[in-house]
């Protein structure tokens, strides 16, 4: 294959990638920014989320955007809810210590990865997509499912900015943000918006995961790799900054594509971590964090 | 979109980045933490111990699910017979994780703590050469059901046996001839970028090449990878067969995606079942595999001349015609290797038999009867087809099988002969000490 055509693929599915972690990433900023929560257990969520798909899709039958369509508003809403349950059970009684509470989300990580294990079983299963359109090029063909998770990724994007910027939820959040404390005697409920946030986190992480399980399967060990590439993302883009974890998911997922389909996909995770290691050493609040003062 | 309220602004606590970092540290600390250690009390010395080192979680959770299934039948139907010796035969489970550092750590368990007279059971190749050093130090007979060339290469230890299952080498070779009949002249490969794709990297060129076929590029694929089209554009375009081994839970993306790449205008395909076991042949993504060739260690779909004792067999494991679980249409098996499972346990028969084998202490007497054993005759104790065993090799040769993809099913097409798979020993474990 010629280098134009074969960058393009490249690029393409370095889109696909960036647009899912986009949105898992976004998740993790969240809730760290406004609660200080490492949520070691978000990739957990991701899983939970796809896993649900299965089960949803597979419980409803009939034409597959049907299943899909359920799954894409119940299983986010279901992976919210036990989000929110755990914020209560665990890490409201914590008092949101943050050494604690990265061990209790190591401990929420273990339980629901072996109860997936224990419930829907150690196989992968594949969800169907709402359409299987292909796209012929000229070189190659391309799933136009694919492509279509890039937009919606991006409607995503702009709506959970928008919630943020411009609504009254959103204010709320920003002001819990910038001084809980204050905000407390301002008769701002706190507690509640926490456990919105953290809900919101798991939400973000499960969309991604109903999107991307028609091209790659339901398994329960399938949120190691996005809880790790998360982290890279957030720490690049700096912690609790929502433009800075986007342009870095566009970054990590068109290096990783491009990278990968020219040389190697281990060296494209070198080069990751490399990044990491240098934004930390040259810039420890992260391109588009601010800094200490 | 700026900031100017500070909305995203972390500085204002003291444990920004430095917490998160632990977090980081700590979710990576979590990937090499080794499982939960359940002990057991001590036992009985009256049954036979089996220690069986399954792949209960990791990877290989769904190869080592059937595993214990197919072995728990075997058990039953030994233990009815009136077990082995006279002695009832106990099966102990411990999980390695599909980790090889686990494996071995379970191998030392099951010599140390439940003083089992065995170990058996290992699949994946990464765990089994993890393992085999645990197992020879110990002076453990380690009974493997692995399909790799390890054992056969003699570059593990005298303790390692693989007498129920062929390797990759011998399929490779009896199978390179239909392949170049039949596929097409110019492969290319892609496979799992670890010990068992090796097998397949090394072996299938010098295989194809005395058929007058050659293999045209060797793509290696990251063993944890979720996403395959970047990989497809080196893939040559005068490719008449791809040939793909794919180990792991992604391998319908794989198929999906290479369906998507290529459409209806595909080259040849050749595949081992591995990248679909426990995989429903007819999942969404997967009619593009329609047309295509799979090697079978032992088919999946009950075939019309299918032996009394392959019946009988599939009766006892439960599974249907279809190779899934009787009762459960959607929980489909690891047929084409776990019949290796069944088999192994019956030569650990005979050779304990052979040997007298009354406890541990006669352990090394049982690694003498293995290796004197010369052939196992087709029957209900072997029921995938007849065997010969090489002792000094430590690994058995028998008939492959090769399947279509057609109506939804696999239906055998082509069955080799044992010759066919037979190669120059590369080395003898029997001149090792014991």
């Amino acid at each position: 294959m010629h280098f134009g055509p074969h960058l393009l693929l490249a690029a393409l599915e370095g889109l696909v990638t960036s647009a899912v972690l986009a949105l898992t990433a976004l998740g993790l900023s969240l809730v760290f920014g406004v609660m200080r929560v490492v949520n070691v257990a978000h990739g957990e969520f991701f899983m939970l989320g796809a896993v649900l798909a299965w089960a949803i899709t597979s419980a409803i039958g009939g034409h597959p955007a049907l299943g899909f369509l359920a799954a894409l508003v119940i299983a986010p809403l279901i992976v919210g809810a036990i989000a929110l349950v755990a914020e209560r059970l665990v890490l409201r009684r914590l008092n949101y210590n943050p050494e604690a509470t990265i061990v209790a989300t190591i401990g929420m990580l273990y339980i629901i990865q072996q109860l997936a294990l224990t419930f829907y079983g150690p196989e992968a299963r594949p969800v169907e997509p709402p359409f299987s359109y292909r796209i012929l090029l000229p070189w190659f063909g391309y799933s136009g499912y694919k492509l279509s998770i890039i937009a919606a990724s991006a409607l995503l994007l702009i709506a959970t900015w928008l919630v943020l910027t411009r609504t009254r939820i959103g204010l709320i959040m920003r002001a819990t943000q910038y001084d809980s404390e204050t905000a407390q005697a301002f008769g701002i409920p706190v507690g509640r918006v926490y456990g919105g946030v953290f809900a919101l986190g798991a939400m973000l992480a499960a969309i991604a995961a109903v999107l991307i399980v028609p091209i790659s399967q339901a398994h329960y060990l399938m949120g190691q790799d996005p809880l790790l590439l998360s982290f890279i993302v957030v720490i690049i883009g700096g912690l609790g900054s929502l433009r800075g974890t986007v342009v870095a998911a566009v970054l990590i997922g068109l290096s990783d594509g491009i990278i990968s389909m020219f040389f190697s996909p281990t060296l494209a995770k070198i080069i990751a971590t490399l990044l990491v290691a240098m934004v930390l050493v040259f810039r420890p609040q992260g391109l588009f964090g601010t800094a200490s003062r | 979109m700026t900031d100017k309220n500070g909305f995203f602004d972390l500085s204002k606590t003291t444990l920004t980045r430095r917490t998160a970092l632990k977090g980081l540290a700590a979710g990576a600390g979590l990937a090499v933490a080794p499982g939960f250690v359940r002990y057991s009390q001590a036992q009985s010395s009256a049954p036979i111990k089996i220690g069986f080192q399954s792949h209960r979680t990791g990877i290989g959770a769904a190869y080592g699910r059937w595993y214990e299934k197919t072995t728990a039948a075997a058990i039953k139907a030994i233990n009815a017979a009136g077990g082995i010796n006279g002695r009832q035969v106990e099966v102990i489970i411990e999980d390695d994780g599909t980790d090889p550092g686990r494996g071995a750590e379970v191998v030392g368990k099951f010599a140390t703590q439940h003083k089992t007279d065995i170990v058996f059971g290992t699949l994946f190749s990464h765990v089994v050469i993890g393992s085999a050093p645990a197992a020879g130090e110990a002076k453990m007979p380690y009974f493997v059901v692995s399909e790799g060339h390890h054992v056969a290469s003699t570059k593990l230890n005298r303790y390692v046996f693989q007498p129920g299952i062929t390797d990759v080498k011998s399929q490779i070779q009896s199978m390179a001839p239909w392949i170049a009949a039949n596929a097409g002249k110019k492969v290319t490969q892609i496979f799992p970028d670890f010990a068992f794709g090796y097998d397949h990297r090394d072996y299938l060129p010098p295989a194809l090449k005395a058929q007058g076929a050659e293999v045209i590029a060797q793509i290696a694929i990251p063993p944890t990878e979720s996403s395959f089209t970047k990989y497809f554009p080196q893939i040559p375009p005068e490719t008449e067969v791809i040939y793909h081994v794919m180990v792991g839970p992604a391998v319908l993306t794989f198929v999906k995606e290479l369906g998507e790449f290529y459409g209806s205008n595909r080259p040849q395909l050749f595949g081992f079942i591995d990248s679909l076991e426990a995989v429903d042949i007819n999942s969404p993504g997967l009619e593009f595999l329609d047309g295509s060739h799979f090697w079978e260690g032992s088919p999946r779909y009950a075939q019309p001349d299918d032996t009394e004792a392959q019946k009988a067999y599939r009766a006892s494991v439960g599974i249907d015609d279809n190779g899934a679980a009787v009762g459960d249409p959607k929980d489909v098996s690891t047929a084409a290797h776990m019949f290796g499972c069944w088999e192994t346990l019956y030569v650990v028969k005979k050779a304990m038999e052979d040997a007298g084998y009354k406890g541990p202490e006669d352990r090394a007497k049982l690694v003498e009867a293995t290796e004197a054993l010369k052939e196992f005759a087709e029957g209900p104790e072997h029921p995938q087809g007849p065997k010969t065993f090489n002792g000094k090799i430590h690994q058995c040769f028998g008939i492959q099988n090769i399947s279509k993809v057609e109506g939804g099913k696999l239906k055998v097409v082509h069955k080799t002969k044992i010759e066919e798979g037979l190669y120059e020993a590369e080395g003898d474990y029997t001149t090792q000490a014991l």
